[in-house]
């Protein structure tokens, strides 16, 4: 019954992914209306649930317009190929423990790790084929920017993750949730830091997202999209959101581990609340700062986040020589190190805060 | 600002505070419909009020109107030593609620509204006739240009945050 399991699975994949991303949509406006002293949308039904909804009819049926010299066929490929990646990532992601219910599509995959890095990349590509086929200046220096972003922090990225490799032994993802009898977010803090600012950064979001920086570009590489085209862009940034939180709390939070062992083993529950959580704090971060400039955004991510990926790395490989199994005790000192590399490593250098130095 | 303000403290102070903000939900939007803010009393608000019994007719307000937006009419015979007026009609989709027509009115025949909420569907649903124009619940004068008035009227301070009242 091969067939069957991939109906399924790829069934639900359809259904929950945009489900779960609409809530988060709703949530994401609640929540960052919070923030900022206000209360997000509030009239669509009560709490104003019904705003995604409604936003989705709406763009349902706005007029499709494409720019008259670009590239027409590229500009209808590239949304797609923008969302699709997102949707990609969520067939490796284990649901639940081995005999469990529901275990996803492809838990199992020995290279599960390798291909979430290599597939999320793809929808970089997608980026560029909007930008090209808007024929839009504004469109290409956004994509631009969003090439040498993601060049610059899938380094970080893929490295803090060989971080989670190294200690787990191995690719899968079942394989890294199964080993984390402590929380990999407890044990290597320092990688968590680094995997989650470069995540952010992969996702585009507050305070990276000078590819779609409102005051300087209008929206960026989206900005000759309309209707359902932008809306795909638009259900694509918050699955890939959805998607690197469901990453997050595999690698780092135990997947669908209860915390600790201790609670009800319920289903597939955990992991939507760990999913939930890691998407709040991306959320909490979008309210609070404010966008960085490329000079600084190239700086962060070659003078702080990749010097400290690469000690993280000798300093995960060493324990794991020394300690075969890292032992539990060992997050003392990570936690040390990290506090001590973070304070030290922003002394080492200035982003010239405020103002550009030349 | 403390010396780890450059080390990673001013990001946590800077997530302290919106987390902050986000449990103790202090909320300054107005909910426009239900809630109203107190507007000034003395606002040039996008109505004029017209008083049909300080009202000569002398027309200075017409001839001041930059726009041509007020067009008027009185009788041709003198009613006890008064002409009567016979049409007075505020073209408000014209107006630009400049006030000079209030300024320039000799006895205090015609003031600034206070009201807004004044779109209609149609333009023609703006020209307003004297019965319309004179004052009433909804159509208060304004005490702009108007130092007497503005004199009787308390001290009010304005689109402060916590003075909403609900009109419904
Ligand atoms: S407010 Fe100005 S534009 Fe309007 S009627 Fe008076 S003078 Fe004319
Ligand atoms: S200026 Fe005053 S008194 Fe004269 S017609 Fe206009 S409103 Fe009446």
């Amino acid at each position: 019954m091969d067939w069957l399991h991939w109906l399924f699975y790829v069934g639900v994949i359809l259904g929950a992914v945009p489900v779960m991303v609409m809530a988060f949509i709703w949530l994401e406006r609640r929540g960052l209306g919070r923030l900022q002293l206000r209360p997000g949308p509030n009239r669509a039904g009560p709490f104003g649930i019904l705003q995604p909804v409604a936003d989705a009819i709406k763009v349902l049926t706005k007029e499709d317009i494409v720019p008259v010299a670009g590239d027409h066929w590229v500009h209808f490929v590239a949304p797609l190929v923008v969302f699709a990646p997102a949707m990609l990532v969520f067939t490796v992601i284990p649901f639940q423990e081995d005999g469990g219910l529901v275990r996803g599509l492809v838990p199992d995959l020995n290279i599960g790790i390798l291909y979430i890095v290599a597939v999320s990349s793809i929808s970089t590509i997608g980026v560029f084929m909007a930008a090209w086929g808007s024929n839009n200046k504004y469109s290409l220096i956004s994509a631009f920017r969003s090439m040498a972003q993601v060049v610059s922090y899938e380094i970080p990225l893929a490295l803090a993750i060989l971080g989670v490799v190294l200690a787990a032994g191995t690719m899968s993802l079942t394989g890294i949730v199964q080993a984390q009898a402590v929380p990999f977010i407890v044990m290597q803090p320092l990688g968590f830091i680094i995997f989650f600012i470069a995540a952010t950064a992969e996702l585009n979001r507050t305070p990276f997202d000078l590819m779609e920086a409102e005051s300087e570009m209008v929206a960026g590489y989206h900005i000759e999209y309309s209707g359902m085209k932008f809306a795909l862009f638009y259900l694509a940034e918050y699955a890939y959101t959805v998607g690197i939180s469901a990453i997050a709390a595999t690698l780092f939070l135990g997947g669908w581990k209860a915390p600790w062992g201790v609670g009800p083993q319920v289903g597939v529950l955990w992991l939507v609340v760990k999913i939930l959580l890691v998407f709040m704090v991306i959320l909490w971060i979008r309210g609070t700062f404010p966008r960085v400039r490329v000079d600084q955004l190239m700086g962060f991510a070659w003078k702080f986040l990749f010097p400290l990926s690469l000690i993280n790395i000798f300093i995960i490989a060493a324990e794991s020589l020394a300690w075969p199994g890292l032992p539990w005790w060992l997050l003392f000192p990570n936690t040390a190190i990290a506090l001590v590399l973070v304070v030290v490593w922003s002394g080492l250098f200035r982003l010239g805060g405020g103002r550009v130095q030349v | 600002m403390s010396k780890f303000d450059r080390f990673g403290l001013g990001l946590a102070k800077g997530l302290a505070l919106t987390g902050k903000t986000l449990l103790s939900r202090p909320n300054i939007t107005v909910q426009y419909p239900e809630q109203r803010l107190d507007v000034s009393r003395r606002l040039r608000g996008p109505e004029l009020v017209w008083v049909a019994l300080k009202c000569t007719g002398c027309a200075t307000c017409a001839k001041s109107c930059p726009q041509g937006s007020i067009e008027l009419a009185t009788s041709q015979e003198l009613v006890d030593n008064k002409y009567e007026v016979v049409e007075f009609l505020v073209d408000h989709g014209r107006c630009m609620f400049c006030g000079l027509c209030v300024e320039a009115c000799p006895f205090d025949a015609l003031y600034m509204g206070r009201g807004y909420e004044r779109a209609a569907y149609r333009r023609g649903d703006l020209v307003l006739p004297k019965e319309k124009l004179q004052m009433s619940a909804d159509r208060q004068p304004s005490a702009y240009c108007r130092p007497e008035m503005e004199a009787e009227l308390p001290l009010q301070t304005l689109l402060v945050y916590g003075q909403t009242r609900a009109k419904r």
